[in-house]
């Protein structure tokens, strides 16, 4: 038994080494997850901000002023500028530097001061249509403070009903919350490709892998060897990368911790066994590397990192089962912020447990054809 | 630059594609797999949102509400007893939202006025909440309207928003998402093709065997480029084939603009893969970083899903080193919009400044001498 260790000890060191004493691929393998992490942690917003929008006021009244104080006001929308045609701002729009345009008629003021409904236009770019919608919702609830307000004021009858909006787990609905854990999960995943899924192909293609299969070490031993580096790195890396969102991007931290490490040593053992399947699969690099992308992007696009896999057809739905990343990602959404206990989580841990069996028997048969 | 020499080192570059049949995956099987899991599993329009719905006292109010919500495709309501429940099934993600109506809702909704609808969205997906509060608020401004009527009391809305959508009316998500993949794909074709292709040559010692040939080095990265830029249009070609014949998403604008774009976009993408092979030397590293630099970028920095607008400033500025962020702007433009010339222009400047960027590095980092 103490042999058997010493053997994967000194295969795992072996691993290890090749990975690190290398400058650049050190490099490669600390550096980015890090700084990647902080850039898309601010890039990956659903959130709109300064909104660009144009506005063509045909009104001359205190009305329209007030009702687009209320859109210059607001922190969503960023007024570019007045335009005074229809063909401008359809050059706003066409040329993508505003997202929406505001088309006011000139009998707006006076139409409201009769009773009447007056009519605001509101043109969107729906090339991005999320985007489209968002503004859209935006500018719906700018408009219906803006009726109520009146109303208040002016008089009239108030409505029959009230909708009162409460969000769980986010109040403010901000959508970095969401995000950040996912990008947790997504750079995890990146790191266990990364010092897996081309460490045995490495070796075929070197001839090194033949000389490794003649030393005393059994199949099963050169897997543990090859297995646990990425578990090492992952373990430290996804660490990290779990400080960073927790204390630079305040994400709140509710659930506990031991379950959220539970929950990544399930995730590494699935990934890892998938990435040394890829790699001993392949013959060449190349192959390597595209086995890597052809797991990798559609496990991070059906993961539910930014689509929800409820809009996703059935049929894709069931394709999202084998994806370890979206046990991961529910794992760590649920531990950020709804606060969830281990116990709660069995759904997700067992999938990731029984992915990373049975990939890893794989990878170890592979591993095995070679030797006969 | 002799032809004759190009052609030759063009002719073993395409044996080494035959030889290894990834080339040729990475080119038509890599756009056909992910633009079918894309096309169908990427979508942000939500339907049949589970809802639980609590009623304590059902009247005939209540019950045109909740008519008026479920007649949309929008919601899969359930009924539950009580609150309770309700929340236990938000808690285990059963349903995304609890509408609760009060037990006095419809005496105040009669008597007093505003009695409350009360709504409660898991925020965790905070995109899919706002989606759902727009849906329910849609619903209940619909439902205002038609009670109004109904009741022959006008509903005093000073100001009515009419929304119109360019471009994309129904507000398919797919038909922005798609062009936009086409990009990322087209990331992923470009690096992966040829990150390795030098890398490879110098750890197989086979670079060596070239230096001592007459070949220019503008030669031996050209005969690298061509037949990787030739495989790669391929895959564009493919791209839009499933793009407008599979997905239906409409192609408004030009071909030759879309294909034109391509080819300074493919390029770009080629460009960079070589640029990493010159620089890495080793496939090993070639690979990390190919794999580092790609996907995730193009996939979050280029606009295709997140608007860049909304970024910091700073990331904002970030953005421009991403090919892929000048190709998508053209892509959703080109497919949806039309041809767009000022558009068009601004963004093929900025991938034909990285385009310059990556192959001039490429060539300055790539000496022909052993060291």
């Amino acid at each position: 038994m103490r042999a058997i260790l010493q053997r994967i000890a000194a295969l795992t060191k072996k691993e290890l080494l090749a990975l690190l004493r290398d400058a650049a691929s050190r490099a490669v393998l600390i550096g980015p997850p890090i700084i990647q992490l902080v850039v898309f942690g601010y890039a990956a917003t659903f959130d709109l901000k300064n909104i660009p929008f144009v506005v063509y006021n045909q009104d001359a009244g205190v009305s329209s002023r007030d009702l687009i104080a209320r859109f210059t006001g607001s922190p969503n929308f960023h007024l570019l500028h007045a335009v005074h045609s229809q063909k401008e701002i359809a050059a706003a729009i066409n040329t993508e530097s505003a997202l929406l345009a505001i088309d006011i008629g000139p009998d707006f003021t006076r139409r409201i001061e009769r009773g009447q409904s007056a009519h605001m236009q509101l043109i969107l770019d729906g090339r991005d249509s999320n985007t489209a919608a968002m503004a859209s919702g935006y500018a719906q609830t700018i408009v219906r403070n803006f009726n109520q307000n009146w109303i208040a004021k002016h008089g009239g009858t108030p409505s029959s009903t009230v909708l009162m909006e409460r969000a769980w787990f986010n109040p403010n609905l901000e959508s970095r919350w969401f995000i950040v854990p996912g990008i947790c999960g997504i750079l995890t995943l990146l790191v266990s490709m990364l010092t897996t899924g081309l460490s045995v192909a490495r070796e075929r293609e070197m001839g090194t892998f033949d000389q490794l299969l003649v030393t005393p070490l059994r199949p099963t031993e050169i897997l543990l060897g090859k297995a646990l580096p990425g578990f090492i790195v992952g373990t430290l890396e996804g660490s990290l990368i779990i400080l960073v969102a927790v204390f630079w991007f305040h994400v709140p931290f509710n659930g506990s911790i031991l379950a959220l490490y539970f929950g990544l040593f399930c995730f590494l053992l699935s990934t890892v066994g998938i990435g040394l399947m890829i790699s001993s699969l392949a013959v060449t690099q190349q192959q390597g590397l595209l086995g890597v992308f052809l797991f990798m992007v559609p496990a991070i696009v059906l993961s539910g990192f930014a689509t929800p896999i409820a809009n996703m057809p059935i049929a894709v739905q069931y394709i999202t089962l084998l994806d370890p990343l979206r046990y991961f990602l529910i794992i760590l959404r649920s531990c950020f912020l709804q606060g969830a206990e281990g116990s709660l989580l069995w759904p997700q841990y067992l999938p990731l447990i029984a992915i990373g069996l049975v990939s890893m028997t794989i990878a170890g048969q592979l591993f095995r054809r070679r030797l006969n | 630059m002799k032809s004759m020499r190009l052609a030759g080192l063009m002719r073993k570059e395409a044996y080494e594609i035959i030889r290894d049949p990834s080339s040729i995956a990475i080119a038509f099987l890599l756009p056909l797999v992910l633009l079918l899991i894309f096309g169908y599993g990427v979508s942000l329009d939500a339907h049949h949102i589970a809802v639980a719905e609590v009623v304590d006292h059902p009247t005939h109010l209540t019950a045109s509400f909740l008519g008026e919500l479920n007649r949309s495709q929008w919601f899969r309501p359930t009924l539950y007893p009580d609150t309770a429940s309700a929340q236990r099934a938000l808690m285990k993600g059963h349903v995304s939202a609890i509408l609760w109506l009060r037990s006095d809702f419809t005496r105040r909704a009669y008597r007093r006025g505003e009695a409350p609808i009360q709504l409660s969205v898991n925020g965790v997906d905070a995109n899919q909440a706002r989606i759902i509060e727009n849906y329910v608020q849609g619903a209940w401004q619909v439902w205002q309207q038609q009670e109004a009527t109904r009741e022959d009391k006008p509903l005093a809305s000073p100001v009515v928003l009419d929304a119109r959508v360019w471009f994309n009316p129904a507000l398919r998500s797919r038909d922005y998402l798609i062009p936009g993949l086409i990009a990322i794909i087209m990331t992923l074709i470009g690096a992966l093709l040829t990150a390795l292709v030098v890398a490879r040559e110098w750890e197989r010692g086979t670079m060596e065997g070239i230096m001592v040939t007459p070949v220019t080095r503008t030669e031996i990265l050209l005969g690298k480029l061509l037949p990787y830029f030739v495989i790669g249009m391929g895959g564009m070609a493919l791209s839009t084939l499933m793009a407008v014949f599979l997905f239906d998403v409409p192609l408004r604008g030009s071909l030759w603009v879309l294909f034109g774009s391509a080819a300074l976009f493919l390029l770009t993408a080629l460009g960079m893969g070589l640029m990493i092979s010159v620089v890495a030397r080793s496939q090993f590293v070639a690979a990390m970083v190919a794999i580092v630099t790609t996907f995730l970028p193009a996939f979050i920095l280029s606009g295709f899903l997140f608007d860049i607008r909304s970024m910091p400033r700073i990331i904002q500025f970030l953005t421009h080193i991403v090919a892929a962020r000048y190709f998508v702007a053209i892509l959703q433009s080109t497919f949806l919009a039309g041809d767009i010339p000022s558009l068009i222009l601004r963004n093929c400047l900025g991938m034909g400044a990285l385009c310059a960027i990556f192959l001039g590095l490429a060539f300055a980092r790539f000496h022909k001498r052993l060291d």
